[in-house]
């Protein structure tokens, strides 16, 4: 009876679960795998990897994903690393400094890439005015302002999640690399690099996974020639009414992300035996 | 410390790169051309007056909010006594469990509330507020499980086993034992809910209607037709609501609180 009174109280969160997610994405999946007027089958996803238009589209997203992930673990690593030796005062200051851009809305971040990308933006007008060049530059509505954009979206969070890793290698380790021969550059590669990996992975996973699925962003900054996975979804689903190719793009979504998880979590639990991802 | 001044160097530039857009931003909120100029040629107030003065703004503004304690609020009443079980008892397949509780972080927000619409909207026909206030609830629970399972983790149970041995009646000892001691994670639960719910768009994409926008959706719709600091001036005054916040939980939780 006792026993019992444990489980009621997984109960509430368990049926909202249910109902409100499981539910509904059966009911976007299942349509998928029974096209019109046959049983089962996978022909729309046999035509989604058919369709040049639909490839390009994911595959731009994919593109976009990995270059952000790089680029924010080649910016994040030396960043994270230097708030992760700085003294404790100066550490929460740079925290602090790095969480408020994560907190900000990314309808407000992303526009102000529009005011320094578009056409009378902050470097066209720069550059106009001394004289580098007579037109102005297309930079906004590119694939190139979308991965600024995610770049700029997903820094923060790659700081954040490195620091809280770095924090916990000890200077002596350092000190003790360095005492024994090694430049400050060996011992970062040597020493910091190996123990930091695991929580580099983290990082990336999450970069991925969310540029991956990022909406605001490529909706603001790509406009409508570079579309993403999940622009794409809410334009056949809202505008065009297509909710078949709206399902299959969301399933591929939820495949792809999951993927990529557990690939790369695979990896880390490899390269780290603590298995701590 | 030693000196490392290659680090600091990139890290100067990276935090360059972080602040001049928000700042730009905030500067062009004060500037008095009706289109965004940068540097600005003169100062005005008038874009916040058009802020507080635009009714579409507000209203959203209240829905943000209203929708984002409601969703904070459910995930919380419904998350707390989850995470307690999974963390105090020994319940079958705890690890699932888990797992699936936090399956709507890998879950993307597009295809949440898309799912939605096309589940809870059209084949349920909820009205629109109730189903964004779910799909906020779904964004939200993972927070609450990870933060207030972490508190719950570090909890000893002796403690409350203490109690019970003292007399106390089940609930009793919850109440006077072990959420006393799980406050600071169901705070910082609290906050992150409350900010990530404020802040989502892809999830209310599908789920807004007449009356039911959230305040990020009209800063999206409002920037696809205008070009005037408008959203420069909402923008400072988020801005400075987020500071405000993270003033807050620094003087009580510490700022590590909102990086978990």
């Amino acid at each position: 009876m006792k026993k019992k009174m444990h489980y009621l109280l997984l109960v509430p969160c368990l049926v909202l679960l249910i109902v409100f997610l499981v539910m509904p994405l059966i009911q976007i999946i299942l349509p998928t795998l029974f096209p019109e007027g046959s049983g089962f089958s996978f022909t729309n996803y046999l035509s989604f990897f058919q369709d040049e238009y639909y490839m390009t589209i994911f595959i731009r997203t994919v593109k976009i994903a990995l270059i952000s992930s790089l680029v924010c673990m080649i910016l994040g690593v030396p960043t994270a690393y230097f708030i992760s030796r700085c003294d404790k005062k100066w550490r929460g200051i740079l925290m602090a400094i790095s969480i408020f851009p994560m907190l900000t809305n990314s309808v407000v971040r992303s526009f102000a890439w529009i005011n320094i990308l578009g056409k009378n933006g902050v470097i066209n007008n720069f550059l106009m005015s001394i004289g580098v060049i007579e037109e102005p530059i297309t930079m906004l509505y590119t694939e190139f302002s979308v991965l600024i954009g995610t770049i700029y979206l997903f820094l923060p969070l790659m700081i954040i999640t490195l620091v809280g890793v770095m924090e916990n290698i000890d200077n002596d380790m350092m000190e003790a690399a360095e005492s024994l021969g090694a430049n400050r550059v060996k011992a970062f590669m040597k020493v910091v690099l190996p123990l930091s990996i695991p929580g580099i992975i983290v990082g990336c996973v999450l970069v991925f996974t969310g540029s991956l699925s990022a909406y605001t962003t490529p909706q603001l900054l790509g406009g409508p020639k570079n579309l993403v996975l999940a622009t794409f979804i809410s334009q056949q689903a809202l505008s065009l009414n297509n909710w078949t190719a709206a399902s299959v793009f969301a399933v591929i979504m939820i495949i792809t992300t999951l993927i990529v998880m557990k690939a790369l979590n695979a990896i880390a639990a490899k390269l780290d035996k603590r298995g701590e991802v | 410390m030693r000196k490392h001044k290659g680090l600091m160097v990139i890290s100067i530039l990276v935090f360059a790169f972080l602040f001049i857009p928000l700042i730009i931003i905030a500067v062009t909120a004060f500037g008095s051309e009706s289109t965004i100029t940068f540097p600005i040629h003169g100062f005005s107030l008038q874009w916040f007056v058009n802020v507080f003065e635009s009714e579409s703004f507000m209203s959203s503004l209240a829905l943000s909010g209203e929708i984002a304690l409601l969703a904070t609020l459910l995930a919380l009443l419904v998350g707390v006594p989850a995470a307690y079980a999974l963390a105090r008892y020994s319940v079958i397949g705890k690890k699932f469990l888990k797992s699936f509780f936090l399956s709507p972080t890998i879950i993307p927000g597009i295809v949440v509330g898309y799912a939605l619409y096309q589940y809870v909207v059209l084949t349920l026909n909820f009205p629109v507020f109730e189903s964004l206030l779910l799909g906020h609830f779904l964004v939200v629970l993972p927070y609450v499980i990870r933060i207030v399972g972490s508190s719950l983790d570090q909890f000893d149970f002796a403690i409350e086993e203490a109690a019970l041995s003292l007399g106390c009646q089940k609930g009793q000892a919850f109440f006077k034992v072990v959420l006393p001691n799980i406050t600071s994670g169901i705070s910082a639960a609290f906050m992150l809910s409350f900010i990530n719910s404020f802040n989502n768009i892809p999830v209310s994409m599908f789920l807004t209607g007449p009356g039911v926008t959230t305040l990020p959706t009209t800063l999206m719709n409002y920037i696809e037709y205008n070009y005037d600091p408008t959203v420069s001036a909402v923008s400072v005054l988020l801005m400075v609501a987020t500071i405000v916040i993270m003033f807050i939980v620094e003087k009580t939780l510490g700022i590590s609180a909102l990086a978990k």
